[in-house]
C-alpha cells in the first residue's frame, strides 16, 4: 500500500494527528503522548493495516523535547510506517508503555528508560538494563554531564 | 630515545660507544660477556628463545581491531611464521593477551579477569587507538576506558585505526624482543605495583 492510500486510512484513527514526509521512505505520523496507546492498538488492529511488528523502537532527546520514535511494520501486508511522540516534560517525562500491543517493546522502552529517563505507564519490568542499577543520569540526553569521564566543549 | 633494533648493548661497547646507566634505573645492571655469568646468560637466552617463539595469545576482540587480528593470524600474514602459532580461546592456556578494541567501563572488570586467569609470564600487547587511549570516536563518552593500561599493564602499544597487520606483527615481534632480554634473576612482575600506581 502506498503512504498515500495509508494517509487516508490512519487520518480516520483520531483526532489532529499530524503527517509529515520528511524526504523519508516510510510515512511519519506524529501523535500526542495522550492519544498514543490508542493509535498504536487501533494500527495494530485495524483489518486494512495491521501494523503486527515493532522493528525498532528509538528514544530521542531534541534538545528542547524527549520522545520517542516508533518504526513499525505489516507482516501481512509489507507496509511501514513511522510514528513519533514527544514529551516536553525534561523532569519527569511519562509516555504509555506500548508493550501490550506489541510485547517486542518491552525491551526497548527498557533501554530507552536506561538512557534517556523516559518512564512508561503499565510497563511490567521497568528497570536499568544496560547500565549498573546504581548509576545516575541518563547518559545519551543531550544535557548529561559527566566531569570525569567527559571533555566539555 | 629510539629503539635500537640493530645491535644489542653488549655489542655497543666494542664500537667505542658506551652503554650509559642512569642513576634512578632501579634494577643492576650485570655486563654481559665477562665470562661471569655465562651459564646464566645461556640458559636465560635458551630459555627466552623458546619462550618468545612460542607466543600463545587469546582471542580479545572487542571492536574492529579484531577483524585486522584475525587477518594477521589468516594465511596472508600468517602470525604463526613467529610462533603465534594457537590463538587459545581460554585464558588459562594463553600468555599472551592482544587488546584488539575498545574497553567500555563493563568490559573493565572482565578483561582484568581474564588477565589474572593467565598463567605468569603473560604479555599484553594493545592494539589500536582505542586500546591506547580510548579511541579517536569514543574518548568523549561516559563508557569508555581511556586506554587498556588503566585496568592492566601493557608491553607494547601498536597505533593506528585499525593497524595494517603488518604494523601487529611488527608490535609482536618487537614483544619477542623484549622477551629475549629478560632476565630469570631480575624479573618483575608486570602487575606488582600496578593497582597503587607504581608502574
Amino acid at each position: 500500500m502506498k503512504n498515500e492510500e495509508l494517509q487516508i486510512i490512519i487520518n480516520g484513527l483520531g483526532e489532529n494527528l499530524e503527517f509529515t514526509e520528511e524526504g523519508s521512505e516510510y510515512l511519519t505520523l506524529t501523535v500526542s503522548k495522550e492519544q498514543l496507546h490508542a493509535v498504536c492498538s487501533k494500527l495494530k488492529t485495524e483489518p486494512d493495516l495491521k501494523f503486527d511488528y515493532a522493528f525498532c523502537i528509538t528514544g530521542m532527546d531534541w534538545g528542547e523535547e524527549l520522545g520517542v520514535i516508533y518504526h513499525l511494520e505489516s507482516t501481512e501486508f509489507k507496509h511501514a510506517i513511522v510514528v513519533k511522540v514527544k514529551t516536553e516534560d525534561r523532569e519527569n517525562p511519562t509516555l504509555d508503555s506500548v508493550c501490550d500491543i506489541w510485547r517486542t517493546a518491552e525491551f526497548h522502552e527498557m533501554e530507552i528508560f536506561d538512557f534517556f529517563g523516559i518512564k512508561f505507564n503499565n510497563h511490567p519490568n521497568l528497570k536499568r538494563l544496560f547500565l549498573t542499577p546504581d548509576w545516575v543520569g541518563w547518559p545519551l540526553r543531550k544535557d548529561y554531564v559527566d566531569e570525569a569521564n567527559m571533555i566539555v566543549k | 630515545m629510539g629503539v635500537e633494533k640493530k645491535r644489542y648493548l653488549s655489542q655497543l661497547e666494542a664500537e667505542g660507544l658506551k652503554e650509559v646507566v642512569p642513576d634512578s634505573f632501579p634494577g643492576k645492571v650485570i655486563p654481559a660477556g665477562n665470562g661471569g655469568n655465562i651459564v646464566v646468560t645461556t640458559l636465560d637466552s635458551v630459555i627466552n628463545w623458546g619462550r618468545s617463539n612460542s607466543l600463545w595469545p587469546l582471542y580479545f576482540g572487542t571492536s574492529c581491531c579484531a577483524i585486522e587480528m584475525m587477518q594477521t593470524g589468516a594465511p596472508k600474514h600468517d602470525f604463526s611464521r613467529f610462533g603465534f602459532e594457537v590463538a587459545r580461546p581460554s585464558a588459562r592456556q594463553a600468555d599472551l593477551i592482544i587488546i584488539a578494541g575498545t574497553i567500555v567501563n563493563k568490559m573493565g572488570p572482565v578483561l582484568r579477569r581474564l588477565y589474572d586467569q593467565m598463567a605468569e609470564p603473560k604479555y599484553v600487547i594493545a592494539m589500536g587507538a582505542c586500546a591506547i587511549s580510548g579511541g579517536p570516536f569514543y574518548y568523549n563518552s561516559y563508557s569508555v576506558i581511556k586506554g587498556a593500561d588503566h585496568v592492566i599493564p601493557v608491553d607494547v602499544y601498536v597505533p593506528g585505526c585499525p593497524p595494517r597487520p603488518e604494523s601487529l606483527l611488527e608490535g609482536m615481534i618487537m614483544l619477542q624482543e623484549k622477551i629475549k632480554t629478560e632476565n630469570m634473576k631480575q624479573k618483575i612482575n608486570p602487575i606488582d605495583g600496578f593497582d597503587e600506581g607504581n608502574i
